[in-house]
């Protein structure tokens, strides 16, 4: 009864790699924003920050139909990463994959922003006067101090990829074994006669995931906060 | 030549910064009231802040000059300081925040004058804690100890000890009296009598202009007057 079929496993593995991978790829691009947001005035900074946090508000699949006119084979951007790299998004993993990290995006971001917002400038001018440049200065103080945020950016970011589902199936469909995860199979077998035991399958391993990973974040950020205060 | 030349203008809202002074070495001590714009004089020496418009040169170096649109970046300018509040990284051991000047000015490393500077300020039984750990005083030594190990041509001192009671003062004194001979210095500070310890020549501020420099015999005149 628990035993997952092999298209069952399919879905979660799959699940897992687009989550992972949407996380991974979006990392440095939030981490980019998140200080440039947190540390810098700029002409458009507000429309910016509304950008990033456009996906939080619209409905999914109005993200993901804006996707599929510009990432798809046919669409301006599409249509170069096509032409020059080789990219294909559209009807791919690698497309679930985007879809997510966009919808994550602002779950990351956020996280992050506030956590380089708490930190005290004057530590990253001490930093300037003992000879670090902006680089080193992120990346010795800035960014370890903020390791909590990062951390917790990052697993709601996985969560929501992970979870993703009307911008991810609007984009590249709910084909299984290429773009169909665990919710998108979960509502495939619930629109089937007799499809109620895999998607209970489906259910119970989705919550056994969010759960772990949960665990797991708290656990990070809890010795991430301690670092700096125990031995 | 003189060590330190700096002549600098400077607007914040209602506070306006106008000061010019020459100092030849030694301890020079940047001594006036709350407000009277040390701290800001000093983050211009160190590149924290810019100038609206003048000149600071060390030694033979030109760090700032409006004229001649240069500005050297605070971390190419070699400039050690001391912060009120020591502002130790607080995810770093203690050993770590020691070394993170060496390594971020790129110079080898160095046991024997590591060695050296640990004995001078007491501290070589601190380097595994962090700093959460230390009391007001170890930690006011380790950022002593962490300025003066990226060999610093000019240390900046701002209110060091002023975080500090009175014993801690007292502890921390002697060890400032021995770091006199390391390395010119500036120390900004509004108490007299730890300035006439270790100062060697006095500049002081005034509402954001130089209202008096010369030898330590200006804070008496100005202590009386200032501190009431």
């Amino acid at each position: 009864m628990l035993e997952l079929s092999p298209d069952e496993w399919v879905a979660v593995h799959l699940s897992l790699r687009i989550a992972l991978v949407a996380t991974a790829v979006a990392l440095p691009f939030g981490l980019a924003l998140a200080w440039l947001l947190a540390r810098k005035q700029f002409w458009g900074k507000a429309l910016l920050d509304g950008l990033v946090h456009m996906p939080l508000v619209l409905p999914p699949v109005v993200t993901g139909y804006l996707l599929l006119i510009s990432f798809g084979r046919r669409g301006p951007i599409g249509a170069f990463l096509a032409d020059h790299f080789g990219i294909v998004f559209s009807f791919r993993w690698t497309g679930a994959a985007l879809s997510c990290g966009v919808m994550g995006f602002p779950l990351l971001v956020r996280p992050i922003r506030l956590a380089i917002e708490a930190i005290d400038r004057k530590l990253e001018d001490a930093a300037a006067t003992l000879g670090a440049d902006r680089f080193w200065v992120f990346l010795t103080v800035t960014l370890p101090l903020a390791m909590p945020g990062v951390i917790a950016g990052m697993v709601l970011c996985f969560a929501k990829a992970l979870g993703e589902f009307g911008a991810t199936i609007t984009f590249v469909s709910n084909i299984p074994g290429e773009t169909q995860t665990i919710s998108a199979a979960i509502y495939a077998f619930t629109q089937i006669p007799g499809g109620d035991a895999a998607a209970g399958r489906l259910v119970l391993v989705a919550i056994a995931i969010s759960l772990a990973a949960l665990i797991v974040a708290e656990w990070l950020a809890r010795r991430a906060g301690t670092r700096f205060h125990g031995e | 030549m003189s060590m330190l030349a700096l002549d600098v203008e400077k607007r914040l809202g209602d506070f306006a910064l106008a000061a010019r002074f020459e100092t030849a070495g030694g301890v020079t001590a940047l001594f006036g009231a709350s407000g009277a714009g040390k701290t800001t004089l000093v983050n211009m020496i160190a590149g924290l802040i810019a100038p609206d418009r003048g000149r600071i040169r060390l030694d033979d170096t030109v760090l700032f000059d409006s004229a001649a649109r240069i500005d050297v970046a605070a971390h190419r300018r070699r400039i050690g300081y001391v912060f009120q509040e020591g502002r130790l990284f607080p995810h770093l051991s203690v050993a770590a925040n020691l070394d993170y000047g060496r390594r971020m000015c790129g110079l080898a490393r160095d046991g024997a004058e590591t060695e050296r500077i640990l004995d001078l300020l007491d501290i070589g039984h601190l380097l595994d804690r962090r700093p959460g750990k230390l009391s007001g005083g170890e930690r006011q030594r380790v950022a002593f100890g962490r300025a003066l190990l990226m060999r610093p041509r000019l240390l900046l001192l701002d209110e060091p000890l002023a975080s500090l009671d009175a014993p801690r003062k007292r502890e921390i004194l002697p060890y400032l009296e021995k770091l006199r001979d390391e390395v010119p210095m500036v120390y900004v500070s509004h108490h007299a009598p730890e300035l006439k310890r270790i100062a060697t020549s006095v500049v002081l501020l005034d509402a954001g202009r130089v209202a008096a420099t010369g030898g330590i015999e200006v804070l008496d005149a100005a202590a009386t007057e200032l501190m009431g």
